[in-house]
Protein backbone atom coordinates (compact mmCIF):
# COMPACT_ATOMS: atom_id res chain seq x y z
CA UNK A 1 0.00 0.00 0.00
CA UNK A 2 1.00 3.56 -1.11
CA UNK A 3 -0.29 6.66 0.48
CA UNK A 4 0.52 10.31 -0.28
CA UNK A 5 -0.11 13.02 2.32
CA UNK A 6 -0.21 16.36 1.87
CA UNK A 7 0.69 18.61 4.60
CA UNK A 8 1.47 22.07 5.78
CA UNK A 9 5.30 23.23 4.58
CA UNK A 10 7.13 22.34 7.31
CA UNK A 11 11.17 22.54 8.16
CA UNK A 12 14.29 20.56 7.75
CA UNK A 13 16.08 18.34 5.01
CA UNK A 14 13.43 15.52 3.17
CA UNK A 15 14.37 11.94 5.15
CA UNK A 16 12.87 8.14 5.24
CA UNK A 17 12.46 5.88 7.70
CA UNK A 18 10.06 3.75 9.50
CA UNK A 19 7.42 4.99 11.90
CA UNK A 20 6.72 5.05 15.62
CA UNK A 21 3.23 6.63 15.92
CA UNK A 22 1.39 6.96 18.90
CA UNK A 23 -1.88 9.46 19.50
CA UNK A 24 0.13 10.72 22.51
CA UNK A 25 1.81 14.42 22.98
CA UNK A 26 5.09 14.87 23.07
CA UNK A 27 8.01 16.97 24.78
CA UNK A 28 11.59 15.96 25.03
CA UNK A 29 11.98 17.06 28.63
CA UNK A 30 8.68 15.61 30.19
CA UNK A 31 8.68 12.05 27.90
CA UNK A 32 12.16 11.02 27.21
CA UNK A 33 15.47 9.73 28.40
CA UNK A 34 17.50 11.29 26.31
CA UNK A 35 20.91 9.60 27.22
CA UNK A 36 19.18 6.16 26.26
CA UNK A 37 17.08 7.08 23.63
CA UNK A 38 14.17 5.81 25.09
CA UNK A 39 10.69 7.04 26.06
CA UNK A 40 10.84 7.41 29.96
CA UNK A 41 7.82 8.44 31.28
CA UNK A 42 5.67 5.28 32.29
CA UNK A 43 2.34 7.27 31.30
CA UNK A 44 3.27 7.71 27.87
CA UNK A 45 1.83 5.51 25.25
CA UNK A 46 5.48 4.58 23.87
CA UNK A 47 7.16 4.26 27.60
CA UNK A 48 10.12 1.88 26.72
CA UNK A 49 10.18 2.49 22.82
CA UNK A 50 13.25 3.75 21.43
CA UNK A 51 13.04 6.97 19.17
CA UNK A 52 16.64 6.93 17.57
CA UNK A 53 16.13 7.06 13.91
CA UNK A 54 12.40 6.89 13.72
CA UNK A 55 9.89 9.05 12.22
CA UNK A 56 7.96 9.66 15.02
CA UNK A 57 4.15 10.39 15.15
CA UNK A 58 2.44 12.01 17.10
CA UNK A 59 -0.77 14.10 18.19
CA UNK A 60 0.59 17.97 19.05
CA UNK A 61 3.52 19.32 21.14
CA UNK A 62 3.29 19.44 24.93
CA UNK A 63 4.89 20.82 27.51
CA UNK A 64 7.69 23.66 27.89
CA UNK A 65 10.20 25.49 25.74
CA UNK A 66 13.31 22.99 26.30
CA UNK A 67 12.70 20.73 23.28
CA UNK A 68 14.10 23.42 21.84
CA UNK A 69 17.61 22.70 22.52
CA UNK A 70 16.95 19.89 23.45
CA UNK A 71 16.04 18.27 19.63
CA UNK A 72 19.42 20.42 18.47
CA UNK A 73 21.60 18.36 21.53
CA UNK A 74 20.05 14.59 20.56
CA UNK A 75 20.63 15.05 16.80
CA UNK A 76 24.63 16.21 17.92
CA UNK A 77 25.20 12.39 19.60
CA UNK A 78 23.12 10.89 16.83
CA UNK A 79 20.11 10.04 18.87
CA UNK A 80 17.28 11.88 17.78
CA UNK A 81 14.59 10.83 15.69
CA UNK A 82 14.99 11.49 12.01
CA UNK A 83 11.70 13.37 11.73
CA UNK A 84 8.24 14.51 13.55
CA UNK A 85 5.31 14.58 12.25
CA UNK A 86 1.69 16.13 14.02
CA UNK A 87 -1.41 17.03 13.60
CA UNK A 88 -0.43 20.06 15.46
CA UNK A 89 2.91 21.40 16.07
CA UNK A 90 3.50 23.94 18.34
CA UNK A 91 6.24 27.08 18.28
CA UNK A 92 8.77 24.95 19.83
CA UNK A 93 8.84 22.68 18.07
CA UNK A 94 8.99 24.50 14.95
CA UNK A 95 11.83 26.42 16.75
CA UNK A 96 13.50 23.16 17.52
CA UNK A 97 13.50 21.57 14.06
CA UNK A 98 15.45 24.74 12.71
CA UNK A 99 18.21 24.30 14.71
CA UNK A 100 18.88 20.98 14.56
CA UNK A 101 17.93 20.48 10.65
CA UNK A 102 15.08 18.09 11.63
CA UNK A 103 12.64 17.66 9.30
CA UNK A 104 9.58 18.34 10.60
CA UNK A 105 5.69 18.53 9.47
CA UNK A 106 2.20 19.58 10.59
CA UNK A 107 -1.60 19.79 9.53
CA UNK A 108 -2.07 17.39 7.47
CA UNK A 109 -5.37 17.56 4.70
CA UNK A 110 -6.17 14.02 5.05
CA UNK A 111 -7.09 13.97 9.06
CA UNK A 112 -5.38 12.59 11.89
CA UNK A 113 -2.13 11.75 10.97
CA UNK A 114 -1.77 9.28 14.02
CA UNK A 115 -4.64 7.16 12.56
CA UNK A 116 -3.01 7.27 8.60
CA UNK A 117 0.07 6.32 9.55
CA UNK A 118 1.12 2.99 11.95
CA UNK A 119 4.41 1.81 13.52
CA UNK A 120 6.84 0.41 10.83
CA UNK A 121 5.44 2.23 7.94
CA UNK A 122 8.08 3.24 5.85
CA UNK A 123 7.90 7.14 5.85
CA UNK A 124 9.26 9.49 3.49
CA UNK A 125 9.00 13.52 4.54
CA UNK A 126 9.90 16.11 2.03
CA UNK A 127 8.97 19.15 4.67
CA UNK A 128 9.52 21.81 1.65
CA UNK A 129 7.22 20.36 -0.60
CA UNK A 130 4.87 19.56 2.15
CA UNK A 131 4.49 15.45 1.59
CA UNK A 132 4.82 12.69 3.59
CA UNK A 133 4.69 9.17 1.20
CA UNK A 134 4.08 6.45 3.34
CA UNK A 135 4.64 2.83 2.09
CA UNK A 136 3.10 -0.25 3.84
CA UNK A 137 4.44 -4.06 3.36
CA UNK A 138 1.63 -6.66 2.84
CA UNK B 1 7.43 37.14 4.17
CA UNK B 2 8.20 41.18 3.51
CA UNK B 3 11.32 42.02 4.66
CA UNK B 4 12.59 46.05 5.56
CA UNK B 5 15.42 46.94 4.16
CA UNK B 6 17.12 46.41 7.37
CA UNK B 7 16.09 42.62 7.75
CA UNK B 8 17.30 41.93 4.34
CA UNK B 9 20.50 43.65 5.28
CA UNK B 10 20.81 41.41 8.34
CA UNK B 11 19.80 38.30 5.88
CA UNK B 12 22.67 38.65 3.78
CA UNK B 13 25.33 39.30 6.13
CA UNK B 14 25.67 42.74 6.36
CA UNK B 15 25.16 43.20 9.96
CA UNK B 16 27.33 40.08 11.00
CA UNK B 17 27.47 36.34 10.90
CA UNK B 18 25.34 36.33 14.43
CA UNK B 19 22.50 38.41 13.31
CA UNK B 20 22.84 36.86 9.76
CA UNK B 21 21.89 33.13 11.21
CA UNK B 22 19.27 34.35 13.79
CA UNK B 23 17.24 36.20 10.27
CA UNK B 24 17.45 32.83 8.46
CA UNK B 25 16.44 30.67 11.81
CA UNK B 26 13.15 33.33 12.14
CA UNK B 27 12.25 32.92 8.38
CA UNK B 28 12.39 29.28 8.72
CA UNK B 29 10.32 29.56 11.72
CA UNK B 30 8.26 32.55 9.96
CA UNK B 31 7.37 30.02 6.90
CA UNK B 32 5.83 27.18 8.79
CA UNK B 33 3.37 29.67 10.32
CA UNK B 34 2.57 31.67 7.78
CA UNK B 35 4.11 34.92 8.91
CA UNK B 36 3.85 37.82 6.64
CA UNK B 37 6.03 39.78 8.46
CA UNK B 38 8.19 40.55 11.48
CA UNK B 39 7.34 42.71 14.21
CA UNK B 40 9.66 44.43 17.03
CA UNK B 41 9.91 43.44 20.19
CA UNK B 42 11.06 45.29 23.57
CA UNK B 43 12.75 42.31 25.19
CA UNK B 44 13.90 38.78 24.50
CA UNK B 45 14.12 36.24 27.61
CA UNK B 46 16.17 33.20 27.05
CA UNK B 47 16.03 29.74 28.11
CA UNK B 48 18.96 28.41 28.34
CA UNK B 49 19.99 25.81 31.28
CA UNK B 50 22.67 23.47 30.32
CA UNK B 51 20.94 20.27 30.62
CA UNK B 52 18.68 21.01 27.60
CA UNK B 53 21.53 22.77 26.09
CA UNK B 54 24.39 20.28 26.24
CA UNK B 55 27.87 20.28 24.65
CA UNK B 56 26.33 21.30 21.13
CA UNK B 57 24.29 23.78 22.26
CA UNK B 58 26.78 25.41 24.46
CA UNK B 59 29.91 25.14 21.41
CA UNK B 60 26.82 26.87 19.41
CA UNK B 61 26.62 29.59 21.86
CA UNK B 62 30.36 29.92 22.23
CA UNK B 63 30.52 30.14 18.10
CA UNK B 64 28.40 33.58 18.45
CA UNK B 65 30.03 35.14 21.37
CA UNK B 66 33.60 34.75 19.38
CA UNK B 67 32.43 37.57 17.35
CA UNK B 68 33.41 41.10 17.41
CA UNK B 69 31.33 43.23 19.55
CA UNK B 70 29.52 45.01 17.10
CA UNK B 71 28.55 41.87 15.43
CA UNK B 72 27.50 39.74 18.48
CA UNK B 73 25.85 42.54 21.01
CA UNK B 74 21.76 42.03 21.07
CA UNK B 75 19.81 44.63 19.62
CA UNK B 76 17.11 44.69 22.72
CA UNK B 77 17.82 44.20 26.63
CA UNK B 78 17.53 40.45 26.73
CA UNK B 79 17.95 38.40 30.09
CA UNK B 80 17.84 34.79 31.16
CA UNK B 81 15.78 31.61 32.82
CA UNK B 82 16.91 29.96 35.41
CA UNK B 83 20.58 28.56 35.64
CA UNK B 84 20.84 24.26 36.03
CA UNK B 85 23.71 25.04 38.18
CA UNK B 86 23.81 27.14 41.64
CA UNK B 87 27.23 27.59 41.15
CA UNK B 88 27.80 28.21 45.19
CA UNK B 89 26.06 24.70 46.17
CA UNK B 90 26.29 22.04 43.23
CA UNK B 91 28.37 19.28 44.37
CA UNK B 92 26.61 18.70 47.82
CA UNK B 93 23.31 18.36 45.22
CA UNK B 94 25.39 15.78 43.75
CA UNK B 95 25.63 18.02 40.19
CA UNK B 96 29.34 17.08 38.77
CA UNK B 97 32.15 19.44 37.93
CA UNK B 98 31.20 18.48 33.97
CA UNK B 99 27.64 20.24 34.67
CA UNK B 100 29.04 23.62 36.71
CA UNK B 101 31.80 23.93 33.65
CA UNK B 102 29.05 24.21 31.17
CA UNK B 103 27.27 26.53 33.29
CA UNK B 104 30.04 28.41 33.47
CA UNK B 105 30.79 28.32 29.29
CA UNK B 106 27.27 29.18 28.83
CA UNK B 107 27.39 32.36 31.39
CA UNK B 108 30.56 33.22 29.49
CA UNK B 109 29.09 33.21 25.94
CA UNK B 110 25.65 34.54 27.33
CA UNK B 111 27.62 37.64 28.96
CA UNK B 112 29.74 38.47 25.57
CA UNK B 113 26.42 38.58 23.82
CA UNK B 114 25.32 41.68 26.07
CA UNK B 115 22.84 39.30 28.03
CA UNK B 116 21.25 40.14 31.26
CA UNK B 117 22.39 37.54 33.60
CA UNK B 118 18.94 37.60 35.55
CA UNK B 119 18.43 33.85 35.84
CA UNK B 120 14.83 34.06 36.69
CA UNK B 121 11.25 32.86 35.27
CA UNK B 122 9.51 35.23 37.41
CA UNK B 123 11.13 38.55 35.74
CA UNK B 124 7.44 40.20 35.72
CA UNK B 125 7.59 39.86 39.42
CA UNK B 126 11.16 41.41 39.96
CA UNK B 127 12.97 42.31 36.99
CA UNK B 128 10.35 44.65 34.54
CA UNK B 129 6.65 43.18 33.46
CA UNK B 130 5.68 43.93 30.58
CA UNK B 131 2.89 46.77 28.93
CA UNK B 132 -0.44 45.82 27.70
CA UNK B 133 -0.02 45.41 23.96
CA UNK B 134 3.98 45.38 24.24
CA UNK B 135 5.61 42.36 21.88
CA UNK B 136 7.89 40.23 23.48
CA UNK B 137 10.01 36.98 22.61
CA UNK B 138 10.44 35.56 26.08
CA UNK B 139 11.38 31.87 27.14
CA UNK B 140 9.58 29.72 29.50
CA UNK B 141 6.34 29.11 29.08
CA UNK B 142 5.58 30.55 33.28
CA UNK B 143 6.66 33.82 31.90
CA UNK B 144 4.96 33.70 28.19
CA UNK B 145 1.35 32.55 29.62
CA UNK B 146 1.65 34.96 33.11
CA UNK B 147 2.71 38.24 29.96
CA UNK B 148 0.08 37.52 27.88
CA UNK B 149 -2.67 36.52 30.50
CA UNK B 150 -2.40 38.82 33.22
CA UNK B 151 -0.41 41.64 31.52
CA UNK B 152 -1.89 41.14 28.05
CA UNK B 153 1.43 41.18 26.20
CA UNK B 154 1.83 39.72 23.53
CA UNK B 155 4.60 36.67 23.04
CA UNK B 156 4.46 33.14 21.84
CA UNK B 157 6.74 30.71 23.21
CA UNK B 158 9.86 31.33 22.33
CA UNK B 159 12.86 28.39 22.60
CA UNK B 160 15.86 29.42 23.54
CA UNK B 161 17.45 30.04 19.70
CA UNK B 162 14.64 31.33 18.60
CA UNK B 163 14.65 34.07 21.63
CA UNK B 164 18.30 34.67 21.00
CA UNK B 165 17.23 35.30 17.25
CA UNK B 166 14.40 38.11 18.16
CA UNK B 167 17.18 39.63 21.07
CA UNK B 168 19.80 39.61 17.99
CA UNK B 169 17.63 41.32 15.37
CA UNK B 170 15.00 43.30 18.28
CA UNK B 171 12.11 41.40 16.27
CA UNK B 172 10.39 37.91 15.38
CA UNK B 173 7.83 36.50 12.92
CA UNK B 174 4.61 38.27 13.35
CA UNK B 175 2.48 34.70 13.72
CA UNK B 176 0.83 33.13 16.65
CA UNK B 177 -0.24 35.42 19.41
CA UNK B 178 1.00 38.74 18.16
CA UNK B 179 -2.22 38.23 15.82
CA UNK B 180 -5.28 39.25 17.90
CA UNK B 181 -7.53 36.47 16.05
CA UNK B 182 -5.22 33.94 17.60
CA UNK B 183 -5.69 35.48 21.29
CA UNK B 184 -9.77 35.15 21.02
CA UNK B 185 -11.00 32.24 23.12
CA UNK B 186 -11.88 29.20 22.13
CA UNK B 187 -12.72 26.58 25.11
CA UNK B 188 -14.78 27.81 27.31
CA UNK B 189 -14.56 27.04 31.26
CA UNK B 190 -17.00 27.73 34.47
CA UNK B 191 -15.19 27.11 38.04
CA UNK B 192 -17.87 25.75 40.24
CA UNK B 193 -15.15 25.64 43.36
CA UNK B 194 -12.96 28.86 44.32
CA UNK B 195 -9.21 27.42 44.51
CA UNK B 196 -7.88 27.79 47.62
CA UNK B 197 -3.52 28.32 47.96
CA UNK B 198 -1.47 28.29 45.70
CA UNK B 199 -1.29 24.45 45.10
CA UNK B 200 -5.30 24.76 44.09
CA UNK B 201 -4.66 27.75 41.55
CA UNK B 202 -2.19 25.43 40.10
CA UNK B 203 -4.44 22.47 40.52
CA UNK B 204 -6.90 24.50 38.54
CA UNK B 205 -4.48 25.23 35.08
CA UNK B 206 -3.62 21.53 35.04
CA UNK B 207 -7.24 20.86 35.16
CA UNK B 208 -7.64 23.49 32.41
CA UNK B 209 -4.54 22.81 30.62
CA UNK B 210 -4.86 19.24 29.93
CA UNK B 211 -8.51 19.49 28.79
CA UNK B 212 -7.04 22.54 26.50
CA UNK B 213 -4.52 20.27 25.15
CA UNK B 214 -2.79 22.53 22.78
CA UNK B 215 -0.70 25.26 22.06
CA UNK B 216 -3.62 26.78 19.92
CA UNK B 217 -6.12 26.84 22.13
CA UNK B 218 -7.38 29.81 24.52
CA UNK B 219 -8.92 29.24 27.84
CA UNK B 220 -11.38 31.65 28.99
CA UNK B 221 -12.22 30.96 32.75
CA UNK B 222 -15.45 32.17 34.54
CA UNK B 223 -16.96 31.76 38.00
CA UNK B 224 -13.61 33.32 39.59
CA UNK B 225 -15.69 35.16 42.51
CA UNK B 226 -12.22 37.08 44.03
CA UNK B 227 -9.11 38.60 42.36
CA UNK B 228 -6.33 36.48 42.84
CA UNK B 229 -2.71 38.12 43.28
CA UNK B 230 -0.14 37.20 41.23
CA UNK B 231 1.70 34.50 43.42
CA UNK B 232 -1.97 32.45 42.35
CA UNK B 233 -1.57 33.65 38.63
CA UNK B 234 1.51 32.83 38.73
CA UNK B 235 1.01 29.34 40.12
CA UNK B 236 -2.57 28.75 37.81
CA UNK B 237 -0.64 30.43 34.44
CA UNK B 238 2.45 28.15 35.14
CA UNK B 239 0.42 25.24 35.74
CA UNK B 240 -1.96 24.99 32.80
CA UNK B 241 1.21 25.71 30.26
CA UNK B 242 2.86 22.87 31.56
CA UNK B 243 -0.45 20.31 31.43
CA UNK B 244 -1.52 21.91 28.21
CA UNK B 245 1.29 23.68 26.59
CA UNK B 246 -0.87 26.86 26.83
CA UNK B 247 0.54 30.29 26.35
CA UNK B 248 -2.39 32.18 27.02
CA UNK B 249 -5.72 32.63 28.88
CA UNK B 250 -8.68 34.76 29.87
CA UNK B 251 -10.68 35.08 33.39
CA UNK B 252 -13.81 37.17 32.82
CA UNK B 253 -13.53 40.63 34.69
CA UNK B 254 -10.05 39.87 36.13
CA UNK B 255 -7.85 39.83 33.10
CA UNK B 256 -7.20 43.19 30.68
CA UNK B 257 -8.61 41.38 27.48
CA UNK B 258 -11.30 39.42 28.61
CA UNK B 259 -13.34 42.42 30.48
CA UNK B 260 -17.04 40.22 29.67
CA UNK B 261 -17.06 37.01 28.24
CA UNK B 262 -18.16 38.11 25.03
CA UNK B 263 -14.97 40.80 24.51
CA UNK B 264 -13.12 37.65 24.29
CA UNK B 265 -15.90 35.81 21.50
CA UNK B 266 -16.55 33.59 24.35
CA UNK B 267 -20.15 33.69 24.28
CA UNK B 268 -20.98 30.68 21.70
CA UNK B 269 -18.92 28.38 22.91
CA UNK B 270 -19.75 25.40 25.15
CA UNK B 271 -19.16 25.82 28.58
CA UNK B 272 -17.42 22.88 30.70
CA UNK B 273 -18.11 22.91 34.55
CA UNK B 274 -14.47 22.40 36.92
CA UNK B 275 -16.08 20.94 40.57
CA UNK B 276 -14.33 20.21 43.58
CA UNK B 277 -14.22 16.41 42.81
CA UNK B 278 -11.76 17.16 39.25
CA UNK B 279 -9.54 19.15 42.28
CA UNK B 280 -9.72 15.89 43.98
CA UNK B 281 -8.89 13.78 41.74
CA UNK B 282 -5.89 15.23 40.52
CA UNK B 283 -4.68 16.10 43.87
CA UNK B 284 -5.26 12.53 44.63
CA UNK B 285 -3.25 10.96 41.43
CA UNK B 286 -0.43 12.59 42.80
CA UNK B 287 0.54 11.19 46.41
CA UNK B 288 -1.50 9.31 49.15
CA UNK B 289 -1.27 10.39 52.85
CA UNK B 290 0.88 8.39 54.84
CA UNK B 291 3.58 8.46 51.96
CA UNK B 292 6.97 8.72 52.72
CA UNK B 293 8.71 11.90 51.32
CA UNK B 294 12.65 12.01 50.27
CA UNK B 295 12.33 15.46 49.26
CA UNK B 296 10.08 18.58 48.94
CA UNK B 297 10.96 21.08 46.96
CA UNK B 298 9.40 24.91 46.40
CA UNK B 299 10.20 25.47 42.69
CA UNK B 300 8.73 26.03 39.33
CA UNK B 301 8.27 28.91 39.31
CA UNK B 302 10.99 30.35 41.41
CA UNK B 303 9.43 32.05 44.44
CA UNK B 304 8.57 35.39 45.04
CA UNK B 305 9.84 37.15 48.10
CA UNK B 306 6.65 37.08 49.20
CA UNK B 307 6.45 32.82 48.81
CA UNK B 308 9.71 33.22 50.38
CA UNK B 309 8.25 34.84 53.74
CA UNK B 310 5.31 32.11 53.56
CA UNK B 311 7.87 29.44 53.52
CA UNK B 312 9.92 31.18 56.84
CA UNK B 313 6.74 31.57 58.27
CA UNK B 314 5.84 28.02 58.41
CA UNK B 315 9.53 26.41 59.30
CA UNK B 316 10.46 28.79 62.19
CA UNK B 317 11.87 27.06 65.07
CA UNK B 318 11.01 23.68 63.75
CA UNK B 319 13.33 21.05 62.32
CA UNK B 320 13.58 19.31 58.72
CA UNK B 321 13.37 15.14 59.72
CA UNK B 322 16.92 13.80 58.91
CA UNK B 323 16.11 11.95 56.01
CA UNK B 324 13.72 13.86 54.03
CA UNK B 325 15.70 17.28 52.27
CA UNK B 326 14.18 20.37 51.31
CA UNK B 327 14.89 22.94 49.26
CA UNK B 328 13.50 26.14 47.74
CA UNK B 329 14.57 27.73 44.29
CA UNK B 330 14.49 31.42 43.82
CA UNK B 331 16.04 34.11 41.78
CA UNK B 332 18.92 36.14 42.47
CA UNK B 333 17.05 38.94 43.11
CA UNK B 334 14.62 37.61 45.48
CA UNK B 335 17.57 35.54 47.34
CA UNK B 336 19.81 38.88 47.83
CA UNK B 337 16.18 40.64 49.53
CA UNK B 338 15.49 37.28 51.21
CA UNK B 339 19.15 37.34 52.88
CA UNK B 340 19.11 40.96 53.62
CA UNK B 341 15.95 40.17 55.39
CA UNK B 342 16.79 36.99 57.15
CA UNK B 343 14.26 34.76 55.45
CA UNK B 344 16.88 32.95 53.83
CA UNK B 345 18.31 32.13 57.39
CA UNK B 346 15.11 30.98 58.67
CA UNK B 347 14.61 28.33 56.25
CA UNK B 348 18.34 27.11 56.10
CA UNK B 349 17.94 26.96 59.83
CA UNK B 350 15.38 24.85 59.51
CA UNK B 351 17.53 22.35 57.53
CA UNK B 352 16.27 23.48 54.36
CA UNK B 353 18.87 24.90 51.41
CA UNK B 354 17.79 27.51 49.47
CA UNK B 355 19.15 27.74 46.08
CA UNK B 356 19.89 30.84 43.77
CA UNK B 357 19.16 31.46 40.07
CA UNK B 358 18.21 27.78 39.44
CA UNK B 359 15.03 25.79 38.93
CA UNK B 360 14.72 22.25 40.33
CA UNK B 361 13.60 20.61 37.30
CA UNK B 362 16.18 22.17 34.96
CA UNK B 363 19.05 21.43 37.32
CA UNK B 364 19.51 17.81 36.21
CA UNK B 365 16.79 16.96 37.90
CA UNK B 366 17.30 12.97 36.80
CA UNK B 367 21.29 13.22 38.15
CA UNK B 368 20.47 14.74 41.18
CA UNK B 369 17.69 12.56 42.37
CA UNK B 370 20.05 9.28 41.88
CA UNK B 371 23.02 11.06 43.34
CA UNK B 372 21.05 11.46 46.45
CA UNK B 373 18.16 8.70 46.53
CA UNK B 374 14.94 10.91 45.75
CA UNK B 375 12.30 9.42 43.94
CA UNK B 376 9.50 10.24 46.16
CA UNK B 377 9.11 14.03 45.60
CA UNK B 378 6.36 16.31 47.27
CA UNK B 379 5.97 20.20 45.98
CA UNK B 380 3.01 22.47 45.99
CA UNK B 381 3.90 23.49 42.36
CA UNK B 382 1.61 21.23 40.14
CA UNK B 383 4.07 22.43 37.02
CA UNK B 384 7.05 20.61 38.99
CA UNK B 385 4.92 17.69 39.71
CA UNK B 386 3.66 17.34 36.08
CA UNK B 387 7.20 17.75 34.46
CA UNK B 388 9.58 15.19 36.80
CA UNK B 389 7.11 11.74 36.05
CA UNK B 390 9.16 11.08 33.14
CA UNK B 391 12.79 12.13 35.03
CA UNK B 392 12.46 9.16 37.36
CA UNK B 393 10.25 10.62 40.42
CA UNK B 394 7.13 9.22 41.61
CA UNK B 395 5.64 12.96 42.84
CA UNK B 396 3.06 14.06 45.23
CA UNK B 397 1.34 17.33 45.26
CA UNK B 398 0.44 19.18 48.77
CA UNK B 399 -0.12 22.45 49.81
CA UNK B 400 2.70 24.51 51.19
CA UNK B 401 1.35 23.69 54.80
CA UNK B 402 1.81 20.09 54.15
CA UNK B 403 4.79 19.73 52.08
CA UNK B 404 6.80 21.48 55.65
CA UNK B 405 4.83 19.14 57.65
CA UNK B 406 5.86 16.34 55.67
CA UNK B 407 9.64 17.92 55.44
CA UNK B 408 9.04 18.19 59.55
CA UNK B 409 7.57 14.34 59.54
CA UNK B 410 9.08 12.64 56.53
CA UNK B 411 5.72 11.79 55.56
CA UNK B 412 2.76 13.10 53.52
CA UNK B 413 0.41 14.33 56.19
Amino acid sequence: MRLELACHQGIGPKVEGKALVSADNFSARYDLDRLQGIFSRPEHALFGQSYVGKVLVCNTAKGGVATAWMLHEMASRGMAPKAILFNHANTILAQGAALADMALCDRFADGDITKLIETGDHVTVDPGRGIVLVERSG
Amino acid sequence: MRLTDEERAMLAGERGEPRRWAMDHMLKVGAMFDAEDFVPVAQAHMMVDPESVGEAGVRFLEGLAAHNEADRRVAVPMITDPRGVDLNHYRPLGQTEAMADLERRTIKALTRLGILMTNTCINYQTIMPPVMGEHMAYGDTGVVIYCNSVCGARSNFEGGPSALAAGLTGRTPRYGLHLDENRRATRRFIVRHQPRGLVEWGALGAIVGRLAGSYWEVPVIEGIETVPGSDELKHLGAAMASFGSTPLFHLVGITPEAPTLDAVGGTALAAHEITEADFASLTASYGSKGDPVDVVVFAAPQLSLVEMQRVADLVAGHQRYPETAMLVCTSPAVYADATRLGLVDTIEAFGAKVLEGTCFYNQYAREIGEANGWTRLLSNSAKIVNILGGYGYQPALRSAEDCVRAARTGRIP
